[in-house]
């Protein structure tokens, strides 16, 4: 972080030293003593912190990787909407996870139909089709009427404005879910084999593969529609400079209606996805993957959507192979409870330490420091 | 700002009322239709089956029916409101109203009638989970579903009528009618208070006339009431702010005396009423306490110094779970036994502590990066103090009981079974922390807050070294949260992690945007109405029956707060001036251009500003 106008050093300063240095530090600890166990579990380095120390073998730590990225995957397709939504308007729309966990709910429901008519079984991929076309319907109305009601009132007050009634949205959408379909978790209908099973293509799951081919599409669609469409070239002027844009002709509020209905599918794509990989769904489910894909959005540079799915990827690897690869060495116990702590920690540290993102942050022009 | 566009005309004198078919009829539609989703959700939301059995008014209504009344009243309201706007001609009230308030109110009924018919002739039971045979028969009163269709159908009209025709009144009976529903509706909230502190003081006689035994307001003594304060409403609505204009008028030494005055009659009041409250009362207001203490802090953050912290429970946390550690004899690791007030010392040091270093990264922060760090901070506090890494100190998520009450002096010992005394804790520690707040609101550091919040980059260019500023009312609003978490957890006598989701956090925000942000009077205000009525996080409040549904409407207030009224109920001056500056400077702008265009006679100049001055005070 760059101090403004390049002031004196004063305590913060210091403060915000040693605790990069620290946090640096504990990594880098943490790691050296992961390696020194992969190398010999007995010397040592390895038993210093942690004398159960294990190491993991080559088939768990794999296994940690492909759940890391496949989970990531879902983050990064969620972290388009808040990075869209970020690069345009220039604030955090808090609700996106909540539109999440509306698709997966929607989702759920439709599917259960499905089994029930005897469907699900005998076409799933049909079924599957189908679920996804009904639930990112159902979310693009969903942000689309967020919008309408409570941003679009707001444009142009102070930036907290728009996240506190966006904190509100999600307060609201959460437990309407709780009022109107009740407080306990729902499962999706039992999956085919070849979706539950491992697979001999180095003994990965059905779902996990099925996730991540699903997410490399759907972005490949997302950035020809951005880069290559006059829809999408409309988005990325009202990003740059909405005044500038309206006056070259372009309707702003229909732009931004556009990009809150693709923020919007794309979590509806993610809830079904979600479905397939657990089965379960809460009306809590969008909370904290929401909050990790707004970290997978800053960590990949706001506005950047190539940078969200990295970003969500990172984010995704991180919380399921750090707590064993640095905390774990380091004697910390019971560290797959602190993933979540994990993930926000994550979120803390790169704005600690690159706030811009890894690629580099597009912003509008009033919003950049 | 949804504006409704009257339509242009030249002329710039009051229009004549509307004939009645002459609406608006896409906006009443679309209201109209507004009206019927919302009643749908309501109704699907098990509400008025749930609220059914509180009755409002003895025997005619229950609370259940009133959230469904409430709509289309609204809706009926709603559609006849114009924005006033400089240079555009007023529709004067007239029948139209009545017409429009009808027609939006039966097509928001209609979505009622709809459900009606839909609930008869599907099963919808396996999503939703209220879809039963219970709000079939709530909606058709026990009879037929045609008879249903007609019944909403017929209600919303009248309801939508109704609430059309309020515009017809003039503002003075307008006012007056909206007192006289306020004070029976608050009769009928305030049942339990009422009941508990009449048998307190012996005047058993007078709740038992007021109220039904079976709970409601009877129905004569509800119109005695409304008499009484329609009466007292129109007599006694100019007094009031005469009063208050001839206080503010008062020279300085003369007007802090009766200000002083009127805060020790508050004073003696909340001294003397708990004496002859019940136990439920207490709890009541010991609750209210806390959570005043808590927003009262956060005000601090929030409202003075413009911080947005989401993650503000975690100082509660650690509030609890210090003092937690330092009295209980069963602490898992180390077990001090202090007394607790000397707990508390260390208590504020600690949180003090966690304070900076929490602050100290993200206080550099842009304004809502910072927001979501903070909640992860929240988030990540709870995590700790649940995970089994530290549960040898802190009890992981079996956390630690038995914590003694909280011993002053070694005269008495607080603890939560007797609620009179927690209340007293709580009252003295809430004195304790409004006149913290209300000295630093007026000292350099609250005048530098509030730089901050105004313009940092100004702030700054003036001197102010943002960053510590920005630091201390981070540590200053830690404080003053960890002193409620210390009462808590003598109030308790237990700590959990799971008292600490993240949701406590956006209760206190929405406890002080309701309230209105950097506003004493507002959050103590937004605590009472918010905790006291509807309940915090895990208290009950006065509508114990509310209790599923209070998130939602936490939910739905705080969008609506910032949608229609972001400073709040009882908005701090400065802070609304600088939420309405682009408003207040368009209309100064607009009449300069009127008078520079029509002359001094212009007939509609000061509608405008009496509506901004309105709002400032």
């Amino acid at each position: 972080m760059i101090r403004k106008g390049g002031g004196p050093r004063t305590g913060v300063d210091w403060f915000l030293t040693i605790l990069r240095v620290a946090v640096l530090t504990v990594i880098a600890v943490g790691l050296l003593a992961f390696i020194a166990q992969e190398i010999d579990t007995d010397n040592p380095f390895a038993r210093w912190a942690n004398p159960d120390a294990t190491g993991l073998t080559g088939a768990q730590f794999r296994g940690l990787v492909v759940s890391g990225v496949a989970q990531g995957c879902m983050y990064g397709l969620i972290a388009l909407g808040y990075s869209m939504v970020y690069g345009v308007l220039g604030f955090i729309n808090f609700a996106h996870g909540e539109v999440f966990m509306v698709g997966a709910m929607t989702g759920m429901i439709t599917s259960n139909k499905l089994a029930d008519a005897g469907l699900w079984e005998s076409n799933f991929i049909g079924s599957l089709v189908f679920i996804v076309i009904v639930s990112m319907v159902v979310c693009t109305l969903t942000a689309v009427i967020m919008e309408r009601v409570a941003y679009r009132p707001l444009r142009g007050s102070p930036r907290l404005i728009p996240l506190i009634t966006s904190i509100g949205v999600s307060f609201f959408i959460q437990n309407a879910s709780i009022v109107l379909l009740g407080p306990a978790a729902k499962s999706y209908p039992d999956v085919p084999d070849w979706v539950k099973d491992k697979h001999t293509f180095m003994q990965i799951e059905g779902a996990r593969i099925l996730v991540v081919a699903v997410a490399a599409v759907s972005m490949l669609v997302l950035w020809y529609l951005v880069e290559h469409t006059k829809g999408g070239k409309a988005m990325r002027a009202v990003a740059e400079d909405a005044e500038i844009a309206a006056l070259m002709g372009i309707d702003v509020n229909r732009t931004i209606v556009k990009v809150f209905a693709v923020g919007g599918a794309m979590a509806g794509l993610a809830g079904i996805l979600w479905g397939i990989l657990f089965r379960s769904v809460i009306h809590t489910t969008g909370f904290l993957p929401g909050i990790k894909a707004f970290s997978a959005a800053v960590v990949g540079g706001i506005g950047h959507l190539g940078g969200a799915m990295a970003g969500g990827v990172s984010i995704g690897v991180a919380e399921s192979v750090g707590p064993l690869l640095i905390l774990e060495p380091l004697g910390v116990s019971g560290v797959s409870q602190l993933r979540d702590a994990v993930a926000f920690a994550v979120l803390i540290g790169v704005l600690l330490l690159r706030p811009s993102g890894i690629f580099g942050e597009r912003l509008p022009a009033e919003d950049r420091t | 700002m949804t504006a409704t566009v009257a339509p242009e005309t030249a002329a710039n004198a009051p229009m004549p009322a509307r004939p009645a078919l002459a609406q608006d009829w896409r906006r009443l539609v679309r209201m109209g239709a507004v009206g019927a989703v919302a009643q749908i959700f309501i109704a699907l939301s098990n509400m008025p089956v749930r609220l059914d059995e509180r009755l409002v008014v003895k025997p005619i209504l229950s609370l259940g029916y009133l959230c469904l009344l409430i709509v289309p009243f609204a809706a009926g309201h709603r559609v006849g409101h114009q924005i006033e706007r400089e240079g555009v001609p007023q529709h004067t009230a007239g029948a139209h109203e009545v017409a429009g308030g009808a027609a939006c109110g039966a097509i928001a009924g209609g979505g009622l009638s709809l459900l009606a018919v839909l609930l008869a002739n599907f099963d919808l039971r396996e999503p939703l989970v209220n879809w039963s045979p219970m709000l079939a028969e709530l909606l058709a009163f026990g009879h037929t579903t045609g008879f249903a269709v007609v019944v909403w159908l017929l209600i919303g009209t009248a309801v939508g009528a109704a609430g059309g025709g309020l515009r017809l009144l003039g503002p003075r009976s307008q006012r007056a009618a909206v007192t006289m529903v306020l004070t029976v509706a608050g009769a009928a909230v305030l049942e339990p208070l009422v009941v508990d502190l009449a048998e307190g003081m012996g005047l058993e006689a007078l709740s038992d006339r007021l109220y039904h035994r079976r709970g409601g307001v009877n129905w004569t003594s509800a119109l005695v009431l409304a008499a009484v304060s329609g009466i007292l409403a129109v007599l006694g609505r100019g007094r009031m702010r005469q009063a208050r204009e001839h206080i503010a008028a008062l020279e300085g030494a003369k007007r802090t005396r009766t200000n002083l005055g009127l805060i020790a009659a508050t004073a003696a009041l909340l001294v003397i009423l708990p004496l002859f409250a019940g136990k439920l009362t207490n709890e009541l207001a010991a609750n209210v306490g806390l959570f005043v203490l808590l927003a009262l802090g956060l005000n601090i953050v929030v409202g003075l110094a413009g911080i947005l912290d989401l993650g503000y429970v975690a100082f509660f946390a650690v509030g609890s779970y210090t003092a937690a550690v330092l009295t209980a004899a069963t602490s898992p690791r180390i077990h001090p036994e202090l007394p607790w007030l000397v707990a508390l010392i260390i208590v504020v040091v600690v949180t003090g502590l966690v304070g900076l270093f929490i602050g100290a990264p993200v206080i550099r922060m842009r304004g809502d990066y910072l927001a979501i760090v903070t909640l992860g901070f929240g988030e990540i506090i709870r995590l700790i103090f649940l995970s089994d890494w530290l549960s040898g100190w802190f009890g992981g998520a079996q956390g630690i009981t038995k914590i003694p009450g909280a011993g002053i002096f070694g005269l008495t010992s607080v603890a939560g079974t007797d609620p009179r005394r927690v209340f007293y804790l709580v009252l003295a520690f809430c004195a304790i922390a409004i006149y913290v707040s209300w000295r630093l609101e007026r000292s350099r550091l609250g005048r530098a807050w509030m730089a901050v919040r105004e313009d940092e980059t100004v702030a700054e260019a003036m001197g102010i070294n943002t960053v510590n500023v920005k630091l201390l009312a981070f540590v200053v609003g830690a404080v003053l949260g960890s002193f409620s978490g210390a009462i808590f957890s003598a109030k308790v006598g237990s700590v959990f992690p799971n008292s600490f989701l993240i949701l406590v956090s956006i209760v206190i925000l929405v406890v002080v945007i309701f309230g209105g942000m950097g506003s004493i009077v507002g959050v103590i205000a937004g605590s009472a109405v918010l905790i006291g009525v509807l309940g915090g996080p895990k208290q009950p409040g006065l509508l114990a029956e509310f209790s599923e549904f209070k998130l939602l409407i936490y939910g739905a207030l705080l969008i609506w707060m910032m949608l229609a009224r972001p400073e709040g109920l009882i908005p701090s001056v400065r802070r609304s001036r600088e939420l309405h500056q682009q408003e207040m400077a368009q209309d100064a702008w607009l009449k300069g251009q009127v008078e520079d265009d029509n002359g001094s006679d212009n007939g509609n100049g000061n509608n405008n500003d009496g509506r901004q001055a309105a709002a400032a005070t």
